[in-house]
């Protein structure tokens, strides 16, 4: 198992307070993937057993717990989501509660599958987004990073989602340079227009230097932290971990990105955890320099 | 800029009650809700903020509320305003979003008066009053934040139900996202989301929508007014702002800030 580097920790890290858990995120795969991307800051693969599978009784105990607690909104992701054979009354039951966003490669996802999900979607009072992950507008540039023939296959998921009536966001992580950013998210909705999608929908996350990131960049430097200084006056809001919380089989972290690490683990229920948290890893000052939010 | 809440305590707030969402510089389309408010006898008319954006008469937009004394609260495109900021505060990150949203508020900006930036930051943020013992909050976005987005498909009840018992209210009142709808709560609490006033409710109707609150009831109703549509969309071009702000109000289906819009409220749309 691939495991990331010990982070350098902050002497004084500033703490992010918990402001009001909106968002539940839900580890619902574990960090058992299809694919297994160059870039993925929890080195989701076939063989990766860090966090399980989650079981739709498992996941049902937390959503009690979270519509208790006044969730505002769900996601799901992995892992490849729908590894997960129990995913479909999962959703089924979290769209009882809130709306949901799932996170998926969409390379599972043919007709019947998108069929289903519509189905879902359209009995359900809250929204249901699907948002696909690709990182190249062409096999040229996405395979190296997602692997051999995704782009194809994740194409033909994205295609059956739009036929289904599904208006799914494409997720980019910024493989490209700042210079190059505007130009390529232009690009990425010419792409879904091309594929008749004429409501394109796309979304960028920036890079996290953890995980199997570290291996094909570079991990975070000694001096990309948060101090005292940064967040003077800083709007806290704007950190995705003052307002949401992710669950794993392992328990309840802080966020989707640190699940890896050990500190990041704030306890067993969503009530546990709901208090500040420390700053001190190379990936909070990430967000807090990009403004990122896994958030829609 | 935090200012106190206004505390309102009135008998007139017994009767039918108006409330208006965004105006947005939509002069003609305010003054068709306000006189159709009045019409109809409001004991008393609220307006949630936004007073400017997108349409091409920001300037007009207080006088108007004033001649029919308007009860106003500060949207965060008031608040922008008022504190000078570079952009409304809504949030885009799409390239197309982000540049229709500098467009109108620089338009609005260079639109505003000192004297009315001086006024919208007195605006209070919420207005409270009780009405035969239910207690209203009224607030732009959200009780708890000027510029969050309560849309109907993307609020869960258990949010609702923690928002409206944290703000210390049964019934509230908010905007900010330009689509109106209302649900009533298991606990008894209720969300109006009175929509936008100055820009159509993206369903292939012109009108201008406003809330109405009828004397002796908790339940609101929404109101389309038809109002000279076409006069705006062709001022909004002679001023040159974005076309597709004049295609909106001709057609009344949004063309711009889509990205926002949830899965569901998204696919009612044309765009």
């Amino acid at each position: 198992m691939e495991r990331s580097p010990v982070p350098v920790l902050a002497l004084r890290a500033p703490k992010v307070p918990l402001l009001s858990l909106d968002t539940v995120w839900f580890q619902v795969a574990g960090t058992l993937c299809n694919l297994a991307c160059r870039h993925c800051f929890i080195s989701c693969g076939p063989g990766n057993r860090s966090h399980e599978m989650m079981s739709r009784a498992e996941v049902g105990r937390y959503l009690v717990e979270a519509a208790d607690l006044g969730v505002k909104d769900l996601y799901f992701t992995g892992g490849e989501p729908f590894l997960n054979r129990e995913l479909p009354g999962i959703l089924e039951d979290a769209l009882r509660i809130a709306p949901v966003t799932v996170l998926t490669n969409a390379t599972l996802i043919d007709d019947r599958r998108a069929e289903e999900l519509a189905t879902l979607s359209r009995g359900a009072r809250y929204s249901f987004e699907v948002r696909v992950s690709l990182d190249g507008l062409t096999p040229d540039t996405n395979d190296p990073i997602r692997g051999e023939g995704s782009f194809r296959t994740t194409i033909r998921g994205v295609e059956a989602l739009h036929r289904a009536g599904f208006l799914p966001i494409l997720t980019v992580a910024q493989t490209w340079s700042d210079e190059e950013d505007a130009a390529l998210r232009e690009r990425f909705h010419a792409l879904l227009l091309e594929l008749g999608i004429t409501r394109p929908r796309v979304k960028v996350l920036p890079l996290f230097r953890v995980g199997r990131e570290t291996e094909r960049t570079r991990g975070y430097a000694p001096d990309e932290v948060l101090t005292e200084e940064h967040v003077l006056g800083y709007d806290f809001w704007n950190l995705q971990c003052s307002t949401s919380r992710m669950v794993t089989s392992r328990g309840v972290f802080v966020c989707p990105i640190l699940i890896d690490h050990p500190a990041a683990r704030m306890g067993s229920t969503l009530a546990e955890t709901l208090r500040a948290f420390p700053l001190a890893h190379g990936a909070c000052h990430t967000c807090w320099a990009t403004g990122a939010s896994c958030r829609n | 800029m935090t200012n106190p809440d206004l505390v309102l305590d009135d008998p007139a707030l017994e009767g039918p009650l108006a409330f208006v969402g965004g105006p947005y510089g939509n002069d003609r389309a305010l003054r068709a809700v306000l006189d159709d408010a009045m019409r109809r006898g409001a004991a008393r008319i609220f307006c949630l903020g936004d007073l400017g954006g997108f349409g091409p008469h920001p300037e007009r937009i207080l006088p108007l509320l004033d001649e029919f004394e308007v009860t106003v609260l500060a949207g965060n495109y008031d608040l922008a305003l008022a504190e000078r900021r570079g952009d409304c505060g809504c949030g885009y990150t799409h390239p197309d979003d982000n540049r229709f949203a500098r467009v109108a508020y620089a338009y609005t900006s260079r639109r505003t008066s000192d004297a009315d930036r001086a006024r919208f930051g007195t605006l209070p943020r919420h207005i409270r009053f009780t009405r035969e013992g239910v207690r209203y909050l009224l607030c732009h976005g959200s009780p708890r934040r000027v510029n969050e987005f309560l849309w109907d498909s993307a609020s869960s009840d258990a949010f609702l139900e923690r928002a409206a018992r944290d703000a210390g209210a049964d019934q509230i009142f908010c905007s900010h996202t330009g689509l109106h709808w209302q649900r009533a709560l298991p606990s008894g609490a209720r969300f109006v989301n009175a929509g936008a006033a100055g820009r159509p409710a993206n369903d292939g109707r012109p009108d201008a929508w406003y809330a109405w609150l009828p004397a002796d009831s908790r339940d609101a109703e929404f109101l389309a007014v038809p109002y000279d549509h076409d006069a705006v969309a062709e001022e909004i071009e002679r001023e040159g702002l974005p076309p597709e702000f004049a295609r909106t109000i001709r057609t009344g289906w949004w063309t711009t800030c889509l990205e926002i819009l949830p899965a569901k409220e998204r696919l009612r749309g044309r765009h």
